[in-house]
């Protein structure tokens, strides 16, 4: 297995369903820190046969509505001082606030650009989210 | 201060009451003709309408109120590039309650955020149109005295007609209810609507063949292929006459049927059905007023 340097004082976003670390890098935007980040795509894993990883080398407020809504199986590490000092899971956020576009060529926010990009968690069970303005169902990769 | 946005937006037992007093006005119009006195109502209708705004009109001015406001985008400062919010919060300054429709969806619920005057959607987009909705249901009440125990043909275009779809929300809440859904293959209820039908414990059959279930029908919901909603001109030509209702297809149903369609009709329903003692359509119209008129004074508060 390929080898990174394990973090002293950091994050480390794991159980991330295989393909989509790449994702969550762009939508927390992490290429604009200064320190070391590590994403690892399709490592093995017992529980999910693979999965991505992304190392953290500082602490950093996360976005947790981004990472529940992009994953909601993906468990949060806190480093500190080489040890893990809290580790917690993520919830599929109740709504989520300019991290998608709405598509609909008839929405309302396609022609008013102040107004917020809100989806709504309609379906818990489909994980389902709806455009707070016109109800079109926001797509799932 | 309440809008209506959604039929949701709604309970049950406000728009019992809200049929009630429709029905009070139908029979007593005088006890309602200055109810709104030295109020206003704007009509912001960023596209065009007859029924609708008109109905609004005519319902404002039967409660004693006067009315204000535009019948097109271009008439208004939308043309010089003015958002809806800043055109509430104008409008408000002069009106006690607006009624907005906009070929956008979700505009009302924008509206309404920055209104300090009661908001009511008079049509957003392919999206909602609560007041169409209810002027369906004092239909249904009036024609047939009851809300409960009806089996509802919808027909035409159910994948786009937002109206069929708020009407099958609306009578999610009442017992016994039975849909069969006729629509020609491309235009079938999206999945969602039904999904929500089978939660809701809502029977419906699907099919394409008009005649096959006229016979059980309470009620025929009539729908306009809407050429708006294609982006292709060959579907919409191959689509918009799949089902024309005339005189020999009405041959096995129900004496008592009550044949609905929102208007404005093309040629789903032939001419020589206007004459029918079952023909509803025009009666619908009508009821739209007393509808609006109901829903002004609740929204207004005027008792």
């Amino acid at each position: 297995m390929l080898n990174v340097d394990s973090i002293k004082n950091g994050i480390v976003i794991d159980h991330i369903r295989a393909k989509r670390g790449l994702e969550i890098y762009e939508a927390l935007k992490l290429e604009e820190l200064d320190c070391s980040v590590a994403v690892i795509t399709n490592a093995r894993s017992k529980k999910m046969g693979r999965k991505d990883i992304i190392k953290i080398d500082q602490s950093i407020d996360l976005d947790l509505d981004i990472l529940g809504y992009i994953d909601p199986n993906i468990t949060i590490n806190i480093i500190k001082n080489d040890k893990r000092v809290d580790k917690y899971h993520v919830e599929l956020p109740k709504e989520i606030v300019n991290l998608k576009k709405c598509k609909n060529p008839r929405c309302i926010t396609s022609i008013e650009q102040e107004l917020d990009q809100v989806f709504i968690l309609t379906d818990e069970k489909n994980k389902v989210y709806r455009c707070k303005y016109c109800e079109t169902k926001l797509p799932r990769k | 201060m309440r809008n209506l946005i959604d039929i949701k937006d709604l309970s049950k037992t406000e728009i019992e009451e809200l049929i009630k007093v429709a029905k009070d006005i139908m029979q007593r119009p005088e006890k309602y003709s200055e109810k709104c006195k030295h109020k206003k109502l704007a009509t912001l209708f960023f596209e065009p309408s007859t029924r609708t705004r008109l109905s609004f009109e005519a319902a404002m001015i039967e409660l004693g109120g006067n009315v204000i406001g535009f019948s097109s985008a271009s008439s208004s400062s939308t043309s010089k590039g003015e958002s809806v919010s800043d055109t509430i919060r104008t409008v408000g300054c002069y009106s006690d309650i607006i009624a907005m429709r906009h070929p956008k969806e979700g505009a009302p619920l924008v509206a309404s955020n920055k209104s300090t005057v009661p908001i009511i959607n008079a049509g957003d987009g392919g999206h909602n149109h609560p007041t169409q909705t209810l002027t369906d249901l004092l239909t249904i009440s009036c024609e047939k005295k009851r809300l409960d125990n009806l089996t509802i043909g919808l027909c035409g275009d159910l994948k786009f007609g937002r109206t069929v779809h708020s009407l099958i929300n609306a009578m999610e809440r009442y017992k016994n209810i039975k849909f069969v859904l006729i629509s020609p293959e491309e235009l079938k209820t999206p999945e969602y609507v039904k999904i929500k039908m089978e939660e809701g414990g809502i029977k419906y059959i699907e099919t394409n063949d008009i005649e096959k279930y006229i016979d059980e029908l309470d009620i025929l919901y009539m729908t306009r292929v809407q050429r708006e909603r294609f982006f292709n001109e060959e579907d919409y030509l191959r689509l918009k006459d799949y089902y024309i209702l005339n005189k020999d297809k009405l041959e096995k149903a129900k004496d008592d049927l009550c044949i609905m369609h929102p208007l404005p009709r093309v040629n789903e329903i032939s001419t020589e059905v206007d004459d029918d003692p079952r023909a509803c359509y025009f009666k619908q119209v009508a009821y739209g007023k007393y509808i609006r008129m109901a829903l002004i004074l609740k929204m207004l508060d005027i008792k």
